[in-house]
């Protein structure tokens, strides 16, 4: 049971306001306990009720308590949000609030706004002419915004309990290697066609491993199957992949033998000066140097991809994003409308994406290595479920899942 | 000194603003289409005619509130704000559309020698049109326009009970659009407007009810405003209300004002009470 202390003052008792806020409580499934009722005297004098409201789940207490808004019963430990404004460009007020994932809302002016683009560790700003409060990242912060700061005036809402039981359950328990995997993908493909009917987009964050490990044409299946609605990766997939479309190695290594190419360690200094010199994947594409792969599929079906670069990067592909600040805002424009995010064997995208990604979004973390799935939870992205696995097994066994 | 219950009980004088920019404009309640426009010449003729019949037959004092270009709903000066004593409590509209208008009645009032209040922000409230007298108590409408907290502030500057009772049909947005009263303990009212606990409040504070049926509710019958024994009203109200009406001692004037009804106002919206 959820609750919340709410207070009505004024002529509630002639006006029959007071019957009518306990009414409508029971209407809505809710229960109450009159913590305190004064009546006034004289028939001017108002009287005071304060209530304790408790409801099943956080949205029957939700729908409760916006009943009783319009009533006039207002939550009672609702304080107005503290604002400051900032002092300087990229730079939060000293007191300012540090966000968390998990959807927020403020009460401004009497009312809650719900914070818009809400990612982990940021800070609010609230636009107070249009009343609007929405996340920002310190370094878009303006000199002289109205930043949120103390801890005032601000809710936050935990995740719901799924009351079915669905894959997302298994996020409850430690990532095991030792779990049935059949099932637990037969689930995920469960979600996924749940989030198509949603219309909810999909996004892949994969690494090189994806392609090292042969999985390249079952993502590719996806992309082309309209599975993957955005792609996140950096230049290494996005490399080995078109090294392996062109010349049918990954770091030099066959993928259909598994033996070494002879010269095969510069193939993807090779793959990645011919895409340079078309000036990119989508003109590789077009004068059909790049014919086949993941990329390629990304092109030709439409699927957005950002590619983003580290420091250990070869070459670049001149479609990776080398300004790291310039690549988040490329990777936060694509997140509107995602309803699950699938990180396929990669530790800095998944960290990374995870960092970006609303607590709604549901979560799914492949890696060979459980320590990377614990590492992404440990970093407050608590709302997925791990898979220990071998990328390449897991994207095979995805598609005969979804039956591609 | 004036007593600022009896100014609202038995206002005396009013304030009209000429529909010189009247239009339709933005649709902000379930009657107004701006595929339905007003016809400017005959809106400004029935105005005027109001305004003769308040003035010339029964002698009532109506100031004018100058029009301002870009603010339609101006002629609805029911809404500005509460006149108590010389005391003016303005409105905090709902609409963005409306809220122009708060500093140009805040301006007229402030010149004219009254004691400006206003209610915090948060709280939309509209004026005589959600906040009407029977007695010494006021009763409230609130949901559409008005918000039910308002109600609290609202009786702690007028010092006296203030009823909040909920709106239940859109179409009668204010609390003027389904409850008029009469003078006295008669009030005219809209059962269906209201909620089953609002129609026990009625029933219980008011010694006389008395309903209008749906079509007289419809041609804003309840949108009257009371002149000692005179009841002023839209033209078209069925006879037997009218019967009803003159049963209890009450000439009915009825003048037309179809140009208005098309904003979802009549004659009450257009004056506003000064006591």
């Amino acid at each position: 049971m959820i609750s919340e202390t709410v207070k009505v003052s004024g002529h509630i008792i002639d006006s029959l306001i007071l019957p009518k806020i306990l009414d409508e409580i029971m209407d809505l499934n809710g229960t109450f306990e009159i913590l305190e009722l004064s009546i006034g005297k004289r028939k001017t004098n108002p009287s005071t009720a304060r209530l304790k409201i408790s409801a099943s789940s956080r949205p029957a207490l939700e729908m409760i308590l916006m009943r009783l808004a319009r009533l006039g019963a207002v939550p009672e430990a609702a304080k107005e949000v503290q604002l400051l404004r900032a002092h300087k460009d990229g730079v939060f007020p000293a007191s300012f609030y540090s966000t968390t994932n998990l959807p927020t809302f403020v009460r401004f002016r009497g009312r809650w706004l719900p914070v818009d683009r809400i990612e982990m560790d940021c800070g609010i700003a609230v636009d107070p002419t249009r009343a609007r409060a929405v996340c920002v990242p310190m370094v878009h912060v303006r000199k002289g915004a109205w930043i949120v700061c103390g801890h005032h005036g601000i809710k936050v809402v935990p995740l719901e309990r799924a009351r079915q039981k669905d894959v997302f359950q298994f996020m409850h328990s430690a990532v095991s290697s030792e779990k049935p995997k059949a099932q637990l993908i037969a689930s995920v493909a469960q979600a996924m066609r749940a989030m198509k009917r949603a219309q909810k987009k999909i996004l892949v964050v994969a690494g090189p491993a994806v392609i090292h490990t042969g999985g390249g044409p079952s993502l590719e299946r996806l992309v082309k199957a309209g599975v993957v609605q955005v792609l996140f990766a950096g230049n290494g997939l996005a490399t080995h992949d078109i090294e392996s479309a062109m010349l049918g190695t990954s770091l030099g290594v066959y993928l259909d033998r598994g033996s070494l190419a002879k010269d095969g360690h510069d193939h993807h200094m090779r793959a990645i000066n011919t895409i340079r010199d078309c000036g990119g994947i989508r003109q590789a594409v077009r004068r059909r140097v790049l014919r086949k792969g993941v990329m390629h599929a990304c092109i030709t079906h439409r699927v957005p991809f950002v590619l983003s670069g580290s420091i250990r990067d070869d070459g670049p592909l001149p479609d990776v994003i080398t300004d790291t600040l310039r690549a988040q805002d490329e990777m936060r424009r694509h997140l509107h409308g995602v309803g699950m995010a699938l990180m396929i064997g990669s530790t800095l995208h998944a960290i990374a994406t995870g960092n970006l990604l609303p607590a709604t979004v549901k979560t799914i973390c492949v890696d060979i290595n459980p320590a990377v799935v614990t590492k992404l939870a440990d970093r407050g992205t608590f709302q997925g479920i791990g898979i220990v696995s071998d990328a390449a097994s897991f994207l095979r066994e995805l598609c005969l899942a979804l039956h591609l | 000194m004036s007593n600022p219950q009896s100014a609202i009980r038995n206002p005396q004088s009013f304030l009209m603003c000429p529909p010189t920019y009247y239009t339709i404009a933005y649709e902000i309640n379930p009657w107004m289409h701006i595929r339905r426009p007003v016809n400017q010449r005959r809106a400004a003729r029935q105005w005027e005619a109001l305004h003769a019949l308040l003035t010339k037959r029964l002698g009532v004092r109506v100031r004018r509130l100058p029009p301002v270009k870009g603010l339609p709903d101006l002629v609805f000066t029911a809404n500005a704000g509460l006149v108590a004593g010389r005391t003016f409590i303005r409105s905090n509209f709902r609409y963005p559309q409306r809220q122009g208008e708060e500093p140009v009645v805040e301006r007229y009032f402030r010149t004219r020698g009254f004691r400006i209040a206003t209610l915090p922000r948060q709280f939309n409230f509209e004026g005589e049109g959600d906040a009407l007298a029977v007695g010494d108590t006021l009763f409230y409408g609130f949901r559409f326009r008005s918000d039910a907290d308002a109600h609290e502030r609202l009786a702690s500057l007028l010092r006296r009970r203030v009823l909040p009772l909920e709106l239940a049909d859109r179409r009668f947005y204010h609390l003027d659009t389904c409850f008029c009263p009469l003078g006295g303990d008669a009030v005219l009212w809209y059962p269906k407007a209201f909620d089953r606990y609002g129609r026990t409040v009625i029933e219980h504070y008011v010694k006389e009810p008395l309903a209008v049926s749906e079509s007289d509710a419809r041609k804003f019958a309840c949108n009257a405003v009371v002149v000692g024994h005179t009841i002023i009203l839209h033209r078209g109200i069925s006879s037997s209300l009218r019967r009803r009406l003159a049963k209890r001692g009450f000439t009915v004037a009825e003048t037309d004002l179809s140009e208005f009804l098309k904003a979802g106002g009549s004659v009450k919206c257009l004056v506003l009470g000064l006591g």
